[in-house]
């Protein structure tokens, strides 16, 4: 039977090119493999390839001719003693049509009314205990080590040291050396066995001793934890958490100092978390050791040795995507999380000082963040205000602006403030 | 510590043979149709084709038991086929179309199959040597006595996340083969244009892990290094690492000019080093097989083939919404 040969597309983006050579004629019999012509694209002169076996029967489009589409037939194979006039001619195959592009979101209609979840994180009356951040990290991560044998906890000076800032106290005496695991100082190589075992079942904590050393596991971070559950059409993914302390520490200079909130939020396919309250780091790391996602869970050195109440309660747990209204306010709102928490509440009690009411915001999630708390608040104090420790480019603060700006421009009083500067 | 090369004659019994035979031309010919889609544009974007490399895949999934896992690159239709994937599934994949296996979202470098323990699928150049460390982590915290078998390429070999990955693989015992394709390019770019030391079988030394290089135009070899290398790390000896000598017919993907090397130096090597040719000879000289046999797998391996493009060119495209769907789990 008689098959046209077709103009190949010989690059992703090629629609014609010029037939610059054949280097077969009518008669030649070919086998698949076999270089039957030159194709000259745009960028390159490329060979074409036979993938069947038979004889050109003829040749449809002459050497020298320019600009010829993608899948026009060049010439006819036909079988061994066939001729062309016995072959019926073929329809064309058509090419596929390129899938319609995405629709862009629809534009934002009338605010509705926002309800917005205010329940406490713990009922009134509940027992609570002042407790470090750093306990509150450490009893979270074993209370959820108890609970699932899956979970384990990887890193630099973890296991033997009891961690370089101390977070995992006690942790290898009670979980033992096959579940709190001292690697070498390796960052993008453990994160990539991480990543595997979690691809492979296992629920991976992977401490970075600080986050600016995770820059060199970046890319298993974001190209094969987040990406993996799109790319397998939601077949496996990687349920873990990589935490940290991010951000300045005190005096360590520029290459130890970076805040990273803004650089992973932009990443869908991760979840991030940035707590400020021992209650707040003890809840949301249980909740992110189960969650089936990658977490990129944002720790703050200064704040290991701070204490918080931390209620009494068998299994604390915090939901995503829930800030918390550390204060309430109708004059302006300040919007923070993490150690900006901390100066967010003093510039509150610095402003009542002048009589001015400020609300305060902590997002405690980045991804997924809480809009709709904040949206109602700046519809309420008509103003607002982001702290955050990042460079004010392409921040969190930038992102809740333009979020502002459309779903609440006709409350606005006076422009949003994102506080940092850079040169 | 021993890193040796070896060439090697295995016993095989002739249906063994005739099965490597079917699954290496079964790869051959389903590459050839992914190629010629490519050229009717049913097909876009990246497409790195096989062609050549088939002993090695074949070879070493001839030593795999149930429940072994396999992870690589972007160049891995062959890998798929050879751990039993659906050749429908795989190539409708190719198209992006909804009864791809990653529902069309993942293309021809991104295919995973939980169900065939295939864990894709990487296009980051030597990502997949401490993600496939990582199943073996897993294979071995579970105690479950499985082996993972992870593929990189000559190129990949000169990341540094490889050693990183060798250091800790053999500081931990984990049951993973390192097989490195090495196929002499990593795109334009000859081996020893790349490389200080060309035996990368012997990159293992200085971890304490053992290397062997192997030929891998000959699945026979393949196959016989690759029970070696599965028999120590199924017994708790931790990785092995198998260079697997071989050769890519076609271009790197399919915008490859290929004006690194020769057309003769092609010529030759598929002349006269052909791995399906050379199960072929075998089959036939040594009474294994007739003519008439070999025709009739031809033939159904023809009709899988095409059943597979046609498959590929009807499977709906994903629905829009799919853009949305698999971020989060
Ligand atoms: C980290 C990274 N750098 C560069 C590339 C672009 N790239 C894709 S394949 C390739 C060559 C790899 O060659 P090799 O490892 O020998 O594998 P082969 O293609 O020969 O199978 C390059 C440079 C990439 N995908 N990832
Ligand atoms: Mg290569």
């Amino acid at each position: 039977m008689a098959t046209e040969i077709l103009m190949p597309a010989l690059s992703p983006t090629m629609e014609e090119g010029t037939l610059a050579k054949w280097l077969v004629k009518e008669g030649d019999t070919v086998s698949s493999g076999d270089i039957i012509a030159e194709i000259e694209t745009d960028k390159a002169t490329m060979e074409f390839e036979a993938v069947d076996e038979g004889v050109i029967g003829k040749i449809l489009i002459a050497e020298g001719t320019e600009n010829v589409k993608v899948n026009t037939p060049i010439a006819i194979m036909v079988e061994d003693g066939e001729t062309v006039t016995d072959a019926p001619a073929s329809a064309p195959v058509a090419a596929a049509t390129p899938a319609a592009v995405a629709a862009a979101p629809a534009a934002a209609a009338a605010p509705a009314p926002i309800q917005v979840d205010n329940t406490p994180d713990w009922p009134e009356g509940t027992p609570v205990k002042q407790q470090t951040v750093r306990e509150a990290l450490r009893d979270a991560m074993a209370e959820e080590m108890r609970r699932d044998d899956t979970v384990y906890l990887m890193g630099e000076e973890v296991a033997e040291y009891q961690g370089a800032y101390k977070i995992s106290q006690g942790m290898l005496d009670e979980f033992g050396s096959k579940r709190v695991i001292d690697t070498p100082i390796t960052e993008h190589g453990f994160a990539g066995i991480a990543v595997g075992s979690a691809f492979a079942g296992l629920r991976p904590i992977v401490e970075f001793m600080t986050f600016n050393f995770a820059m060199q596991a970046i890319d298993h971070i974001i190209n094969s934890a987040a990406k993996t559950l799109y790319m397998s059409g939601g077949q496996m993914g990687a349920p873990m958490v990589f935490r940290g302390p991010n951000g300045a520490a005190a005096r360590v200079g520029a290459q130890h100092s970076q805040d990273y909130a803004a650089w992973y939020a932009q990443i869908p396919g991760l979840k991030v978390v940035m707590p400020y309250s021992a209650s707040d780091y003890k809840g949301l790391m249980k909740t992110a050791i189960r969650d089936n996602n990658p977490v990129i869970f944002l720790e703050n050195e200064i704040l290991y040795g701070r204490s918080f109440d931390v209620p009494e309660i068998e299994d604390f747990t915090i939901p995503f995507g829930k800030a918390r209204v550390w204060r309430q306010g109708t004059d302006v709102t300040i919007v923070s999380f993490g150690i900006g928490m901390q100066y967010a509440l003093e510039a509150a009690d610095k402003l009542a000082a002048d009589g001015i009411t400020a609300e305060v915001i902590d997002l405690r999630t980045l991804r997924p963040i809480d809009y709709d708390t904040v949206i109602a608040s700046v519809m309420k104090t008509n103003r607002c205000v982001t702290v955050e420790e990042g460079w004010p480019v392409g921040s969190i603060g930038n992102h809740l602006s333009a979020t502002i700006m459309e779903r609440a421009f006709d409350y606005l009083d006076a422009p949003v403030i994102n506080a940092g500067h850079d040169r | 510590m021993a890193a040796k090369k070896t060439s090697a004659t295995a016993n095989v019994s002739a249906e063994e043979l005739k099965k490597y035979y079917h699954d290496m031309l079964l790869i051959r010919r389903f590459e050839e149709k992914a190629g010629q889609l490519y050229g009717m544009g049913l097909i876009g974007g990246f497409c790195h084709l096989y062609i050549g490399q088939e002993a090695v895949v074949v070879g070493l999934e001839a030593a795999a038991e149930e429940g072994d896992k396999r992870i690589t690159s972007y160049r891995d239709h062959g890998h798929m086929l050879a751990c039993g994937m659906d050749a429908n599934g795989v190539m409708a994949e190719l198209t992006g179309r909804e009864g791809g296996y990653s529902k069309g979202k993942g293309g021809s470098m991104h295919m995973f199959s939980k169900e065939k323990h295939f864990y894709g699928g990487h296009g980051i150049v030597g990502a997949q040597v401490p993600l496939g460390a990582g199943l073996a982590f897993a294979d071995k915290y579970l105690d479950n006595k499985r082996v993972t078998f992870a593929y990189f390429g000559d190129g990949a070999a000169n990341q540094g996340q490889v050693y990183e990955t060798f250091n800790m693989a053999a500081l931990w015992q984990l049951p993973v083969i390192f097989v490195v394709e090495n196929n002499q390019y990593a795109m334009g770019t000859a081996q020893q244009r790349s490389t200080s030391s060309q035996e990368i079988y012997q990159r293992g030394i200085a971890f304490g892990i053992p290397g062997e290089a192997v030929d891998g135009m000959n699945v026979l070899a393949v196959k016989e290094a690759s029970e070696k290398a599965v028999a120590h790390c199924r017994s708790g000896k931790g990785p092995y690492i198998l260079e697997v000598k071989t050769y890519r017919y076609r271009g790197h993907s399919m915008s490859d000019p290929a004006k690194y090397r020769t057309r003769e130096e092609v010529q030759k090597m598929r002349d006269e080093r052909d791995p399906i040719e050379n199960v072929r000879s075998m089959l036939l000289t040594g009474g294994h097989a007739t003519e008439d046999e070999l025709k009739a797998i031809d033939k159904q391996i023809k009709e899988v083939v095409n059943a597979s493009a046609e498959f590929a060119k009807t499977s709906p495209e994903p629905a829009l919404d799919e853009l949305w769907t698999d971020i989060y789990a």
